[in-house]
């Protein structure tokens, strides 16, 4: 069913750099594989080479500093995430974005790193990693370098990692103070990709005024979606149901859907609004409270 | 070189087994096609339906979506290994009992899914049952039976309390 490649299962981040040097854009990289060996059985493409990191454990971790943030390791299962009492304390919207990520037997496996780097527009964890300000560690043979989560996505499936590069970490700022952040997507069942999603941060300064605001949107375009017009009907002010219906509006009229078979662009434009209003009030809630 | 098998070591069912397999086989492949271990089902081949979860050390995944090497030096536990000789597991038996069986296609995927629910939660909501399973789906509508027979093992388990 998939056809035949060579394969590595390099046991340290340098061993793999070091193949990943050497068969650079012939060279596909697995994790957990629960998006890449669909488009492997599909045989949408046949890597030459296949490098596993799957088992290289000293990507698999959760820390958080106060002041350094949370720093999560690329090859951390969606599952340890979601379960993770650091996460769970310090951003809940991450454990609840998790719980809503495909099914438990797909989040004990699939990794962090391997949903972002898959660059679906779909996936659940870009958007809210956009709303939370996160960095992301991309390594090579002999350097690195840090990219903002929000340019990281290129196309659909497309994503900034040039050959013999891989995402070893994504690094979230501990968020300002009186900041809320939420996540909600219009799911049929519970685990569904999103039909459109959106995650939504607010900060509040001490006159109780919007001091910044970030949106992000899964499903409303051929990448991850960071609503800018949006952001700003929001900045500034004092908010109320009105403004963030807007800001909903607004986020509408920056979207870009696909249609499929989930939903036409039209559609997905109207449920735009829908979720960019309930996350936003959730996270103003949040703000309010924090 | 390209299609080459590979070594491959790991315990399944608490057996050790060295092998040789091709880096494109499947693990749900390996357990059917080559080990005969049949117990565990093939319905979507596509990450979709659930009755081919087995446990990786432990956690329940998907065997049509892991690569069989990358259960290298892992354990992997399948249906077959989920009684005690003839003794039913507690799960298995109150499927039985309580009639939560009906074409039994998914049953595989539904008592490994519980198994790993029941390993680390002893009292779970009807919720958390929900949850445990929602990855598994029954073409005959049978979850209500499913999620008591869960219930009615896991109060077994604890001794009857």
């Amino acid at each position: 069913m998939i056809a035949d490649f060579e394969y590595f299962a390099p046991k340290t981040v340098e061993e793999a750099l070091s193949l990943l040097s050497q068969y650079k854009e012939e060279a596909k990289i697995i994790a957990g594989g629960q998006s890449l060996l669909v488009i492997l059985k599909q045989r949408l493409f046949t890597p030459e080479y296949l490098i596993d990191i799957k088992g290289i454990s000293a990507l698999d971790y959760i820390n958080y500093e106060e002041g350094r943030g949370l720093r999560i390791g690329a090859l951390t299962p969606h599952r340890a995430i979601e379960k993770s009492p650091v996460i769970r304390k310090y951003f809940p919207v991450l454990s609840e974005m998790e719980s809503n990520v495909a099914t438990i037997q797909t989040r004990n496996w699939g990794t962090i790193g391997g949903n972002i780097c898959h660059g679906d527009p779909a996936g659940d964890p870009a958007p809210v990693f956009i709303a939370l300000k996160a960095k992301l560690k991309l390594a090579r043979w002999g350097g690195e370098r840090i990219i903002e989560m929000e340019e990281f996505s290129r196309d659909y499936l497309e994503v900034a990692l040039e050959p013999g590069e891989m995402l070893s970490e994504i690094q979230v700022p501990t968020p300002a103070p009186h900041t809320g952040t939420a996540h909600d997507k219009l799911m049929v069942m519970k685990g569904d990709m999103g039909i459109v999603g959106a995650a939504v941060s607010i900060t509040l300064n001490s006159d109780g005024k919007c001091e910044d605001a970030r949106i992000a949107l899964s499903n409303a375009a051929s990448v991850p979606l960071r609503a800018r017009e949006a952001e700003k009907k929001l900045i500034g002010k004092v908010l109320n149901d009105a403004l963030l219906a807007e800001a909903g509006e607004v986020a509408s009229a920056e979207a870009d859907p696909l249609a499929d078979v989930h939903g036409s662009a039209e559609y997905r434009r109207e449920m735009v609004k829908v979720f960019v209003k309930r996350a936003a009030t959730k996270a103003l809630e949040r703000a309010r409270a924090a | 070189m390209k299609g080459e098998p590979k070594e491959l070591r790991l315990t399944i069912n608490g057996k050790p087994y060295e092998l040789k397999v091709k880096a494109r086989t499947l693990l749900v492949e390996l357990l059917r096609n080559e080990l005969k271990l049949t117990g565990t089902k093939v319905g979507c081949l596509d990450s979709a339906c659930g009755t081919c979860t087995v446990h990786i050390d432990g956690k329940a995944v998907r065997s049509c979506s892991v690569l069989a090497l990358q259960a290298n030096n892992r354990e992997v536990t399948t249906i077959e290994g989920v009684a005690q000789g003839d003794k039913l597991h507690p799960i298995q038996q109150a499927m039985i009992d309580h009639g939560a069986i009906e074409c039994g296609f998914c049953t595989p995927g539904m008592v490994m899914s519980a198994k790993a629910l029941l390993a680390e939660n002893h009292n779970p909501t009807r919720e958390e049952i929900r949850e445990a399973i929602q990855g598994n789906l029954c073409a005959d509508e049978g979850y209500v039976k499913y999620i008591e027979a869960i219930e009615i093992a896991a109060r077994e388990m604890r001794g009857g309390k």
